[in-house]
């Protein structure tokens, strides 16, 4: 192996690390967002309704490289302004880059995502419901054990999707300084006056990560699947 | 400018404001998305027919390329073709010793780096919506004679399109997103924009709920028109 090559295998292993570590991190906190979030979008009440609308209308109108622009840069300069904040021993915690990339990749996930759960579960046939009510169940019940699991069958394979662009989008978090998988391609790039073996070896990478990803839900679809 | 103006001035037009610079760049960004757009339909058009074709090299080719666009980050394909476009052009050019010096203009470079990237998007809208058209139609139009050109062009693509304009829509709405990644090559669009506004004035927040209010207010009217032409798509398809 040549320098360059075993350079650029180093700084990619190195990226990789935060790359997987902020896919997972926003993935679940996303995915767990996101059900409450559909509910609340779904709610009687005009107070919970719209306040969820315009948080998914927010996520869902802009591009998450403006989000991470503005929450980096735009939030994290007010978080600095403020003493109590900027001189707490807290404030390593805020100052780091990672932790806006997690925040807005987790809330960009939680409302795509939203919005898959609700169209699944209102994908349900009415009857369902009925069913369960004709059978004396309480509304908790009918939602938890007839609606919920069926919901999720017709949402996994949207929420697979987004999952996958969730992984595309952490490629964003190198704009805002996180040094992941494209952070570390554009480094060796720019050291070396190399432009293509860096980009092609990290494209190698997502689509590998992809791949798993992909087999992962295509397997959780399988388990779920109804028998034949 | 100093950091300390009101936010009213520093929005306001003229040379104390920058709200001509923004939107100069949302102009950039709304026309990129449209040239990027056609382009990926283009390319969309060519990949379904290839992926619902008997040549099984054009099909391989074909699921290559969505696979390629479905699983790497659009930034990096971006980049990718943006360098590789830019100077393969700039080389073929020099060999013809035509051009001496030449550079490939930013936004013709812009929209082949989007355009590919929507290209493999457009391709499974369209290859969903020409699966569903019934296999009987085209049957038939076999029967009456027409070549395998002409039946794609006269009798499946009219039906097909109807069937695919909320995806065609969706791919819209995305593609006018995906214009804020052409900033980090250095396209001044609406977000390069924002940026040269926010750093010079250090008003970050300020400059980039600008530039999200904006996308937003893009986004939203053309949600509302595509929602009209779906309506009137559909009624046609209704009155048959």
């Amino acid at each position: 192996m040549s320098d360059f090559t075993l350079y650029l295998v180093q700084q990619l292993a190195i990226g990789v690390q935060a790359t997987i570590v902020l896919f997972f991190t926003a993935a679940l906190a996303g995915n767990v967002l996101a059900l409450p979030l559909a509910l609340l979008r779904m709610s009687k009440h005009k107070w919970l309704r719209y306040p969820a609308m315009a948080f998914i209308l927010a996520f869902r109108g802009t591009p998450l490289l403006v989000q991470l622009y503005l929450v980096y840069f735009g939030v994290g300069q007010i978080l600095a302004g403020i003493p109590a904040l900027r001189y707490s021993p807290f404030w390593p915690l805020f100052r780091s880059a990672y932790g806006y990339a997690f925040f807005t990749l987790s809330l960009n996930t939680a409302a795509y995502c939203g919005e898959i759960w609700r169209g699944a579960i209102e994908s349900v046939p009415k009857g369902q419901t009925e069913a369960g009510r004709s059978l004396g169940l309480s509304r908790t019940r009918i939602f938890l054990s007839i609606l919920l699991p069926q919901a999720l069958r017709l949402a996994l394979p949207s929420i697979g999707g987004q999952n996958i662009l969730l992984l595309k989008g952490t490629a964003l978090a190198s704009t805002i300084t996180v040094f992941e998988l494209m952070g570390a391609a554009n480094m060796v790039r720019w050291q070396t006056f190399r432009v293509y073996e860096p980009l092609f070896a990290a494209a190698l990478v997502y689509f590998a990560l992809a791949w798993v990803i992909t087999a992962g839900f295509n397997f959780a679809e399988r388990r779920l699947a109804l028998p034949r | 400018m100093d950091s300390h103006s009101s936010w009213l001035i520093l929005l306001s037009f003229g040379d104390r404001g920058w709200s001509d610079s923004l939107l100069w760049g949302a102009g950039l960004s709304l026309s990129l998305s449209v040239t990027a757009y056609l382009l990926g339909l283009v390319l969309g058009l060519m990949g379904a027919a290839a992926k619902i074709s008997g040549n099984r090299i054009a099909r391989t080719i074909a699921n290559f390329y969505t696979s390629v666009i479905r699983s790497v980050p659009e930034i990096l394909i971006i980049f990718l073709v943006y360098y590789t476009a830019t100077n393969a052009v700039t080389s073929l050019l020099q060999m013809t010793g035509l051009v001496a010096d030449f550079e490939v203009n930013g936004f013709v470079a812009a929209t082949f780096s989007l355009g590919i990237v929507q290209g493999g998007y457009s391709t499974e809208v369209l290859r969903g919506a020409l699966v569903s058209v019934a296999r009987g139609q085209s049957e038939a139009g076999y029967a009456l004679g027409l070549t395998p050109r002409q039946n794609f062009r006269l009798v499946v693509l009219p039906q097909a399109i109807p069937l695919a304009l909320p995806g065609l829509g969706n791919l819209w709405l995305i593609v006018l997103k995906e214009t804020s990644l052409v900033s980090l090559v250095g396209f001044t669009d609406l977000v390069l924009a924002g940026k040269m506004a926010a750093g010079a004035t250090h008003r970050y927040f300020l400059f980039y709920s600008a530039v999200a209010v904006i996308f937003l207010v893009m986004s939203g009217v053309s949600t509302v028109l595509l929602h009209m032409l779906e309506e009137r798509y559909s009624k046609a398809w209704r009155q048959r």
